[in-house]
């Protein structure tokens, strides 16, 4: 009953956040709704057991990159801005078209698939008791760190990769 | 309630993906456009994070590589920004038709 609660209150924020986000003409606005349905999407995360993912979404997604972001609106001085730069009346409608499409789509595989379930209630069972067992973040980092200990390596570099070619696109020519 | 919550969960992915779908065709300024993305990311975690309670833990493997490479490419998108906000004197995405061919 307490989990359905909220759950209910972290999918009205963070859908309401994302709603408002692509509704609001400040891009400044726009982002903090944007925290918001990040940081609802984490208690989400929470209700799902995932509490490691839960700690990551905050510090990285609604603290890391949600300031990188706020960072490069203060730098280009768009946070001031009053026209909204919404499409036209046309472009509206097809992106709102397109967007129910897509949703009911989704939400009619979810809503037909229920009664055969995902996968059976065994697995269910051994992820559980992976996760007692190991604690939320040994449960995470046995698999990171074992089968897909390349992936991760090469995510470090993937990284690196991003840093340089950011400096290199940002930095000012030389006249 | 007949929707338990990895339903629901899964609903709400997929409106927060449509709802980020519509506004990267909706918007103009090429920073929502970005933000947009991230949304849609995002959603497609939660979709993640409830395949991982029944499926194994290997999904928030793969939600834990999401989370780096959107660090990755909101870095190098907002490198770009800046250096078309230099070029064009402004975000607007209209206005970029440097890749048309």
């Amino acid at each position: 009953m307490m989990e359905s609660f909220f759950f209910l209150l972290f999918a009205a924020m963070a859908a309401g956040g994302a709603i408002m986000m692509i509704a609001s003409r400040n891009p400044v606005s726009s982002l903090m709704y944007l925290v918001l349905a990040f940081f609802a999407l984490s208690g989400i995360f929470v209700l799902l057991d995932a509490h490691f993912l839960a700690a990551v979404q905050v510090i990285v997604y609604a603290g890391a990159i949600m300031v990188l972001f706020l960072f490069v609106i203060m730098l280009l001085n768009l946070g001031h801005r009053e026209e909204l730069d919404m499409r036209g009346h046309l472009a509206r409608m097809v992106a709102l078209v397109l967007g129910s499409a897509l949703f009911a789509a989704v939400a009619a595989l979810v809503v037909r698939g229920d009664e055969a379930s995902l996968a059976s209630e065994g697995s269910r069972m051994a992820v559980d008791a992976m996760v007692r067992s190991r604690g939320a973040v040994g449960a995470l980092a046995e698999p990171l760190f074992t089968s897909y200990l390349v992936p991760f390596e090469l995510t470090s570099l993937l990284l690196l990769v991003a840093i340089v070619g950011a400096i290199v696109l940002a930095r000012r020519r030389a006249p | 309630m007949n929707l338990d919550i990895e339903s629901a969960s899964l609903i709400l992915s997929a409106f927060l993906f449509a709802v980020g779908t519509a506004g990267v065709l909706v918007r103009r300024n090429a920073i929502i456009v970005f933000m947009c993305v991230e949304l849609m990311l995002n959603a497609v975690n939660l979709s993640l994070i409830v395949f991982s309670r029944s499926l194994g833990l290997e999904a928030q493997v793969l939600v834990f590589f999401v989370m780096a490479v959107a660090a990755a490419e909101a870095a190098v998108g907002l490198a770009i920004i800046i250096a078309i906000f230099r070029h064009f004197e402004g975000v607007d995405v209209d206005r970029f038709n440097i890749l048309r061919w």
